[in-house]
This record gives structure tokens, sequence and C-alpha cells, in this order.
């Protein structure tokens, strides 16, 4: 079952060509890794598919087109996005920030419940749960955007480059604590990273991205294991 | 968003021709005009010395300035006093009052320079508020006359001249707005125009490449407030009268609209302005006393959205049209 | 003595509707980071639409309500037809565009209502209260500024509505990817500020009487209150119109007289910009990694 398909995708940033035309496509519950070097385009991807740039060609998520869709409307068809840089809002609390997460459910009891879950997994969250979001350290505030994608209770998350700027450690935690994410709730998800070696331990398939356009794809097993790949691609 | 340093196409001889045909205009149009045109047209040329150098601080330095009009009075009541109460010749005052503009414009704008975008526009915006509070303060008014105001005798024509009063004001007020354009024009075009342009689009790359931004800056807040306070200084000759009420919001505010209508960052602009300050209020205060400003608002949106580029801009399109020449400058 | 503590509850009643343009201000800052220079001619505009409200035969407060509810709309509208295009314009073009506004609205009300200056009504009775220490209406303004604020307050704090709207003042891309519909955020703030606006232009009109010009020193003010809260700060912009109110009172009956008012307003304004641009209570947003 694939949950999103894309399919030719091309976009722009003013004139500039940055995607040219991609093919994709997910399995419902998969975890997957786009890789790839600064510039190739991995960002635009996960903003094609969020409505936030003007693109050419197909996306298919459930079964229904997102070409056109605004991003206010794709977030209500199942679809989380946590930018680069986490998008954190700074001067909410720690809660605030999960509310406003959770701000396309209505029944007040479903928003605890879902508050609830994202603090089950991340702990440390319910500690700090009245303190300004931006004095948390970074490991923190990325558990708190991680959070903020799961609450709206998504089909799909979509992650931008989770472990920058983090501790070794505290990537691995979360990462572990993704993997859970996906296996309990039945959520697909997506991440942009740049630490190969990391997605490719925990994604089960990864996708390779050069200049706008998509140059291997496979289980992450098998782009793990070559050397080839490894040293031309990923640069380590 | 201002269109920047105009060199359009065929380059300095059109523009030549065009700034000569201007002042053989400006230099005959007063035998064609009343007595009372001739005094309208004397302040149009004083708008324009006024809005030359708003228009270098706003449009080539972007920064902005909701309070000219106090330069404006400042320039006007040095000219009026030293007129009245000290007796100096009328001629002598307005280079005093430019001067004195330029020091308190430089004053003003070390702390200004420090405020960003809307927060210097929220300075100037109460300074143009507070002046005329202070232009009536009793400490003053052995000076100012208070709420009075002052009266300044209308000069005749020296040496003989064959002229009416007005008209000599207007040919005395026309050797200012030359001196205004040509020393502006020059110094635009050359490095310092340069710098602060380089300041209004790219700050922290005009920073970077050695140009002391905080210098131009205040300079930039200085000279416009010494062309803003020659302005004045002449109005209150060509007027013949200032009071603290003259000099109220509304005359910055029609300062910083009138360079967006007229257009912002091109010479021109300052002319179409001040024709517009002038004629606007004019023909609109008949039907009555709120209509000039109704237009003014409204024009001032729409021309934001429409043509930023101004009246100037406006001109451009037409006469490119006319004259067949595809891609001319600026404006695509 | 007695006549300083008079001096300082008047300024709470002058500083209550300060403080209401300041919170206005600060809120539009908060979403758009442009300072509104029409906000003081919006609240002067409607203070009129009351009026004639009023004129017309209505009572006093479906009126005020009435008028309430136009200024929401009429703020929203504004937003939606005219600032929406400017999102992303220079803050030139901004500026351009409020002051713009600011003289439409200005000219209007001289258009549609003459220049004569009007009374306008206070819902209070006329007289003096606590042993002459203030006015009813003084009290009234006291007591209707501060239930706003309030209201506003709650409503910011405790409803998903208020929280999308902070949501997407502080992150629009953010909030747009958990779905706030941020322009529609943005509408609804400007509806509130020209609300907000409209209750103090009604309030402040029987102390200052009705005329299009009525609002021009209230709005610096204003400003010079949420400058002083920290523009950014809305606790703090309420906080800063109360001090601007009682100061204004002060300074002007024991220092500088009235003569200097807006002077010193405009002093204060620019030593705050020079020396404490994040105002006395304004937040730092502690860390950005």
């Amino acid at each position: 079952m694939k949950v999103l398909s894309i399919k030719g995708l091309e976009a722009w940033y003013g004139r500039t060509k940055v995607l040219h035309g991609l093919d994709v496509h997910l399995d419902e519950g998969g975890f997957t890794a786009v890789l790839g070097a600064n510039g190739a385009g991995k960002t635009t991807l996960l903003r094609a598919i969020s409505g936030l740039v003007t693109v050419k060609g197909d996306i298919e998520f459930a079964g229904k087109s997102l070409v056109g869709v605004a991003p206010e409307d794709i977030v209500r068809r199942g679809i989380a996005h946590v930018p680069v840089g986490r998008g954190t809002f700074l001067a909410l609390t720690v809660e605030e920030n999960l509310r406003a997460g959770a701000y396309l459910l209505r029944n007040k009891a479903d928003i605890a419940a879902a508050i609830e879950r994202a603090y089950s997994y991340f702990p440390r969250l319910r500690e700090r749960r009245m303190q300004q979001a931006g004095t948390l350290s970074g490991g923190e505030q990325q558990m708190l955007a991680i959070s903020r994608g799961i609450v709206s209770r998504p089909r799909l998350l979509l992650l931008d480059e989770p472990s920058v700027g983090l501790a070794p450690l505290i990537v691995e935690e979360i990462f572990e604590i993704m993997k859970q994410i996906r296996t309990v709730d039945g959520v697909s998800i997506l991440v942009v990273e740049q630490n190969a070696t990391l997605a490719l331990k925990v994604a089960d398939h990864a996708f390779v991205m050069e200049t706008g356009r998509l140059v291997l794809s496979g289980t992450a097993a098998e782009i793990a294991n070559d050397d080839g790949i490894r040293r031309s691609y990923l640069g380590y | 968003m201002p269109a920047s340093s105009s060199q359009a196409l065929p380059g300095s001889r059109r523009r030549t021709l065009l700034i000569g045909a201007t002042a053989v205009v400006l230099v005959l149009l007063p035998v064609l005009l009343t007595q009372y045109q001739t005094f309208q047209a004397t302040m149009i040329l004083l708008y324009a010395i006024a809005l030359l150098g708003l228009n270098m601080l706003v449009g080539y330095n972007g920064q902005i300035s909701i309070g000219h009009g106090a330069f404006f009075a400042i320039g006007a009541y040095v000219t009026a006093i030293l007129v009245s109460s000290f007796g100096i010749p009328y001629w002598a005052t307005i280079p005093i009052a430019g001067l004195v503009c330029l020091v308190i414009g430089i004053l003003f704008g070390i702390p200004a320079l420090r405020l960003e975008g809307h927060y210097l526009a929220l300075a100037t915006f109460g300074l143009a508020l507070a002046l005329p509070q202070i232009l009536k303060l009793h400490v003053f008014e052995a000076w100012t006359k208070g709420v009075v105001g002052i009266f300044v005798r209308k000069p005749k024509a020296p040496f003989g001249l064959p002229l009416t009063a007005d008209q000599w004001l207007y040919y005395f007020t026309l050797f200012f707005l030359a001196l205004a354009f040509l020393f502006a024009a020059n110094l635009l075009r050359g490095r310092i125009g340069q710098a602060m342009i380089a300041i209004r689009d790219q700050p922290a790359a005009a920073a970077s490449m050695g140009v002391n931004v905080s210098y131009y800056k205040t300079m930039t807040f200085g000279l416009s407030a010494l062309y803003t306070g020659v302005a004045g200084a002449l109005s209150a000759v060509v007027v013949q009268f200032v009071a603290p009420d003259s000099f109220s919001l509304h005359l910055s505010i029609s300062f910083l609209l009138a360079i967006v209508i007229g257009g912002l960052g091109t010479m021109w602009g300052a002319l179409f302005g001040a024709v517009f300050m002038v004629v606007v209020p004019n023909l609109a205060s008949e039907i009555s006393t709120a209509a000039p400003w109704a237009i003014y608002g409204v024009a001032v949106i729409i021309f934001m959205y429409v043509m930023p580029t101004g009246l100037v801009g406006l001109v451009r399109k037409i006469w490119n049209g006319f004259s067949r020449t595809p891609a001319a400058g600026g404006a695509a | 003595m007695e006549a300083l503590l008079q001096q300082v509850v008047a300024g709470l009643a002058t500083g209550g509707i300060y403080a209401s343009i300041a919170l206005a201000l600060v809120m539009i800052y908060q979403s758009t980071h442009q300072i509104n220079f029409a906000q003081g001619e919006m609240g002067m505009f409607a203070t009129y639409i009351a009026w004639a409200l009023i004129h017309w035969g209505m009572p006093y407060w479906p009126a005020f309500f009435l008028t309430v509810v136009i200024a929401f709309l009429g703020g929203a509208f504004l937003q939606r037809t005219v600032l929406r295009p400017l999102e992303n314009a220079s803050h030139l073009a901004n500026i351009v565009v409020f002051v713009g506004l600011m003289i439409t609205f200005n000219s209007l009300a001289g258009l549609l209502f003459t220049y004569t200056i009007k009374t306008f009504p206070s819902p209070f009775p006329n007289r003096l209260i606590f042993d002459g220490l203030l006015s009813f209406h003084q009290l009234g303004a006291i007591v209707v500024t501060g239930t706003v604020l309030l209201l506003l307050f709650a409503f910011f704090k405790y409803t998903p509505v208020g929280l999308a709207i902070r949501a997407g003042a502080q992150n629009p891309l953010s909030a747009r990817l958990v779905g706030i519909r941020v322009s529609h955020m943005l509408a609804l703030g400007w509806g509130l500020a020209a609300a907000i606006g409209a209750i103090a232009g009604m309030m402040v009109a029987p102390i200052v009487f009705l005329e299009p010009n009525m609002m021009s020193g209230i709005l610096l003010y204003g400003f010079a209150g949420a400058l002083i809260g920290g523009i950014d700060n809305p606790w703090g912009a309420v906080a800063g119109g109360f001090i601007i109110g009682v100061l204004e009172n002060l300074l002007g009956a024991y220092v500088i007289g009235t003569e200097l008012k807006l002077t010193a307003t405009l002093m204060i304004i620019i030593a705050v910009l020079l020396f404490k641009p994040a105002g006395l209570f304004g937040q730092r947003i502690v860390k950005r990694v």
C-alpha cells in the first residue's frame, strides 16, 4: 500500500528550478530517509509535499492529489511537517506549543489524549510543560517539534533535518523514539537527514538525491552496505 | 522598491535636453502668469527644494521620516526671527536657516540612525506633532510671538530690476532650486550617492564593503534637513507670515506622500510631487476643506499598489510608449 | 496630598485609554512587525459612527456595542483588502499606506461630519465621586477599559483561537503547518485592534470632545506606552499605557505644564528607543539554537 506517490515532480524558487522530475513512492507505515548533500533539493521535496512551493507534476496522498492545495488544508488531510529549525513557537509554553499542534482537533478530550501521548514519548517535556519553549535545550526543542507534529495525529509525518545542531547521543535517543512512534501509532515517516549513517540505521527505506534529481533508491540496508554508493553520494 | 538610479537609454543627451527645456520653461513662466499664479509657482519651486531633500533621505537612502515639516518650520522661523527681530536682510538668512537645520538634523539624526525603519518614522512623527507646541512656548515668545506668529515684509526686486515683488521672489526661489538640484545631482551621481543607495538596498553588504553606514545615514538626514530648512526659510519670505499652526503634522505627512506620489528615488519626482502638493489642494478645496486630504490619502494608497515609481514612473511609461523605444530603463 | 492623589487617579483614567491604544498597536506589531499609524484615526472614525448612531436616537449602550462590531468588521475588512497585498512589502510601503489610511479616515470624518467640535455623551452620570477625587466618567472609563483588557487576555490565554493568533504572529510558517489559517488570524487581529481602538475613542471623546484630530496626540501617548512596555509585550504595553497616563498628569500638573506634554512624550519615546529598545518589560526570547 502506498501512502504517498510522487510522479514527475518539478519545483521552482522564483525562476530557479530546484526539482527536475522526481518519482517517489512511500509505503504506508514505512520509515523513509531522504539523503543527499546540501542543495540536493531535499527540503524542497518536503516543502512541495506540504504545498509551500509551486510545483508541476503529481503528488498523490491517500489516493488524492495534493497539487494546488494550500498548506493549511494539506495538514487537514493528515500530513504533519516539522520544518528545518524546528519551527518552535519560542514565546509560548511547551504545552501551548502542543495545543497549537493539536489545533485541528476539536474535541477537548482528544486534545488532552494526544498531548498526553506526546508526553509519554518524551517525559522530559511533561516536566517542562509550563516553561517557555525558548528556554528549552536544542534536544528538548526537537522533541517538542516532533511532538507538535504527532499531536495532530497525522498519517504521514515529515521531518526536516531533526539532527541539526544536536549531540549524537540525543539524536540517537530521538531517532529511537521516532521508531517507536512509527510502530505504535502507525504513522508513516519521511525524514530528510544529512547524518546518513544514523538515518540508514533506523529507516527501512532510503532515497538519495543530487541537484534536484533522484539518483538512488532502495532499502536502507542495501544502500548502507554498498561502499560505492556511500563514497560517491554520502561521503563517508 | 523605488526605481533606483534612472540611467535610462540613449543616455545623457536626451536628459540634458529635458533639463534644458524645463529650465527654459521655468525661467519664462512668470511672464505668462498672474500675480497669484506666480505666488503658487513659487510655492511649487520651494516645495520642490524640500522634496529633493526628503527624497535623498527616503528615496535614495531608505530612511523614513514623517516629520520633515518640523525642519521646514524651523527654517521658516529662523528666517522670520532673523528678519523681524534682528534686522538681517532676508537673502542672508536663507543660508543661515539651512545651516541651523543641518545642525539640528544631524543632532536628531545621530540618535535616529540607531532606529531602524518604522522606529525612525515614529520618532519623526512625534517630532512633527510636538514642534507646534514648542513654537508656542512662553519662553521663546519674545522671538516667536507665540500663537500670533511673525509677519515678514515682502521684499522688492533689487538693483532696479523690472520685476514685480512676486516675480522677483519667484526667480529668487528658482535660483535656490537650481542650486539645490545641481548639488543633489552631482552628489547622487558620485560616490556618496552610490553609498547612499547601497545602504538603502543592502545595508549589511554596504557596511562590509567599508561604507561608514552611520556616517552616511546621519549626514543624509542632516542634508535633507538642510534642504527642507532652506525651503522653509524661503516660504517665510514668500508667504510673509509664520505661525505654529501652519506647520502641523499635516505638512509633514504631505511631504512624505508627495514624494511617494511624485516618484521615490528620482530627481524629477521632487518636482512632480511639489506640483501635486500645490495643485491638488487648490483644485479640491473648492469641494470642501477635507477633500484634498481624502484625495491625498486615496491617491497614495493607489500609487503604492499600481505605480510604486510614482508620477515619474507613469510619465516614463507613457513617454516610452510614444517614442517606441522598447525596454527603457527600470520600468519593465 | 489630595491634589496629588487626584492627579494620579485622573492619570489612571486616561492611562487606561492609552493602554488600550498601546495594546492595539502591540497586537498588530506582534503579528506583522508593523506600527499602525492609522490606529488612532480608526478609533476616531468609529467614535463618529457611535455619535451618528446616538444622534439618530439609538440608546448609548446598543450604539456602543454596535460600533464595536462595526469597527471589528471594518478592521478585518481593511486587512483583507488594503493590507494583505503588502504582507511582504517594505517598511516604507507599509508606513506610506498606514499614513495614507490615517489621513483618509481623518478627511473622511471631516467630509462626513465636518470639523466642528462635537460633544460626545458619557454613559455615566455627570458627577464627582469619592469626595471629588474623580468623576463618574473617569471611574467608568477605568472599569470599561480594564474589563476589555481582561477579556482580551483571557481570550488570548485560554481559547484555541487566541492561541492560534499568537502562534501565527510568532511563527507564521510553523503555524500554517499545524493548520492555522494565518491570514485569517491577521484579519481577526486587525478586527480586534480596531474594536479596541473604537472603545478607547468612545471613552476618551467625552473628555477631549469629538473632532477629526482628537486622536493624534493620544496615538503618540499610545506609542509611548507601547514602547515603554516593550513593543512585543502586551502586558508591558498595558502597564506602559498606565505609566504614561499618570506621568502625563503629574508632569503636566507639577513640572512642565500642559504646554509641553507632547514634547515630553516625544522625549520619552526617543529615550526608550535609544537606551531601552526592548522596553521596561520587553520579553527577550531566551535562546534561539
